[in-house]
């Protein structure tokens, strides 16, 4: 299973990377793992606000609904519209194509209460 | 928790192990989506072990079930098997059912694992005496083998060439393994194949052989989530979903299996004056027209005001669509009638469909 350094991760299995000032978020390879092929997810509109731990999204396999919890509060910028068409793509790639939602005007304290690489595979007991 | 005799074979295979009825099965190996694609091209093996089975037997067996049954065990002969269910004096589903009949004395049940025990104790509890209901659920084993390949991979394991002759809806008893299988031509999934009863003690040793003789046709073990997306899409009801005691057998479209002509049976009168008033709400299916998933509990509206409540709905594998089962306000349930889904407060644009969703093209 991948940690990818450079990426802050949250219990709820979610992750950032930061580019500049934005955020990008999604959900790690644990998680894809745990609900299993998706076939459509709900992401927010652009413009919106999150809060910290607040709902960000949903995914839904074929047998279920689940929420995505956002890592950081912030406006949400700009949103992967590839997986409308193709939500696999965060089961097949969920540290890179399969990134949900672009977030600014994210807090640096928040962020540095996220969790390093090396801390969530501990969490996972990898 | 309970587990099947297949317990270590699916956590040996990778099977995801999940609660399901109070045991602990297998909701997916490979994938969901991989493994419902296996049924519909090929053949997939699913253990249903958890599901419960019941004899009854004695000179007035017959009798007895047709009075604790809607559907009408008269019409059965030996060999054959008949979908039916176990109604409460409402005409609630207590449980749908499959009646096997060995002889006019003897029956065997095969009921879902979450209502063995209650499907037992109503059943012993109204059978007059002489009649003998056994709840024989510990002593099974069950695979089912489904898809279009399932008989070409039994053939050749079933010497005695039974099998070849066995028609939909009826059963063999075979000797494999040193053992007597009772092997149906019955299945959950919308495709071919045959459902397999076994001493729970060579369950392992037929799930072994099926899945090394199988390898040429392709075969794939699948879980509970590859069931349930493939039964939807052949709009097969499912307890505690479509089917529940405060639902009727009418309003659950099980209409077909209630045999009102057949003489006096637990549901039948307050049947009748459903039927004669007219059934409050309806099974329809449904198919979204926006994006989304509608699932149970979320409900339909029509003209501004709730006209129904899903019982299940997913987006299939096969049909690759979002659709679902709703119970619906009678006069909304012709295919074409336009209504949305109110999924999470955002109303989802939708309309009624003709079941089921799949059929398979008969040979």
């Amino acid at each position: 299973m991948e940690f990818p350094s450079g990426y802050k991760f949250t219990k709820d299995h979610e992750w950032v990377r930061m580019e500049g000032d934005v955020a990008v978020v999604g959900i790690t390879e644990f998680a894809q793992s745990e609900l299993g092929e998706l076939v459509f997810v709900e992401l927010p509109e652009v413009g919106k606000g999150v809060k910290q731990h607040g709902t960000m999204c949903v995914v839904e396999s074929t047998k279920a609904a689940s929420d995505v919890y956002s890592p950081l509060s912030g406006s949400v910028s700009a949103v992967n519209e590839a997986l409308s068409a193709d939500p696999s793509l965060i089961n097949k790639a969920p540290y890179t194509e399969g990134w949900m939602v672009k977030l600014s005007g994210v807090s640096g304290d928040e962020l540095a209460g996220l969790m390093s690489a090396e801390d969530y595979k501990k969490l996972l007991g990898k | 928790m309970r587990r099947t005799p297949l317990y270590d074979e699916h956590v040996r295979l990778g099977g995801k192990m999940v609660e399901f009825a109070g045991w602990e099965m297998p909701v997916q190996y490979s994938g969901v989506i991989p493994e419902h694609v296996a049924v519909r091209e090929r053949v997939g093996l699913f253990d249903v072990s958890h599901m419960g089975e019941i004899w009854v037997s004695g000179p007035g067996a017959e009798a007895a079930l047709e009075s604790l049954l809607c559907n009408q065990v008269s019409k059965l002969t030996d060999g054959k098997a008949q979908y039916s269910a176990i109604l409460n004096d409402q005409g609630g589903v207590i449980d749908d059912i499959i009646v096997y009949r060995f002889s006019r004395e003897l029956y065997l049940l095969c009921v879902n694992a979450s209502n063995a025990t209650r499907d037992f104790e109503w059943l012993a509890g109204r059978a007059p005496a002489g009649v003998r209901v056994a709840n024989a659920s510990d002593e099974y084993g069950q695979i089912a083998v489904q898809g279009p390949r399932a008989l070409e991979l039994l053939a050749p394991l079933c010497k005695g060439g039974g099998l070849a002759g066995l028609k939909p809806f009826h059963f063999i008893e075979q000797e494999l393994l040193g053992t007597k299988l009772i092997i149906a031509r019955t299945g959950y999934t919308g495709e071919d194949g045959v459902e397999i009863f076994v001493r729970a003690d060579r369950t392992v040793d037929l799930w072994r052989l099926l899945l090394e003789h199988g390898a040429g046709c392709g075969v794939a073990p699948c879980g509970l989530g590859a069931r349930d997306s493939l039964r939807l899409e052949a709009a097969y009801p499912l307890h505690g979903h479509e089917l529940g005691e405060d639902v009727s057998a009418l309003e659950s479209g099980l209409g077909w299996i209630v045999k009102f002509d057949k003489g006096d049976f637990i549901g039948r009168d307050a049947l009748l004056k459903q039927r004669e008033r007219g059934v409050p709400r309806k099974l329809a299916g449904f198919e979204l027209d926006g994006a989304g998933i509608a699932r149970q509990g979320d409900t339909l509206h029509a003209g501004g005001e709730q006209v129904g409540v899903v019982t299940s709905g997913t987006k299939t594998p096969t049909v690759n669509k979002a659709l679902g089962m709703a119970l619906i306000r009678p006069d909304l349930a012709a295919p074409g009638t336009k209504v949305s889904a109110l999924v999470r407060g955002r109303e989802i644009p939708a309309h009624v469909v003709a079941l089921p969703f799949y059929s398979r093209r008969k040979a």
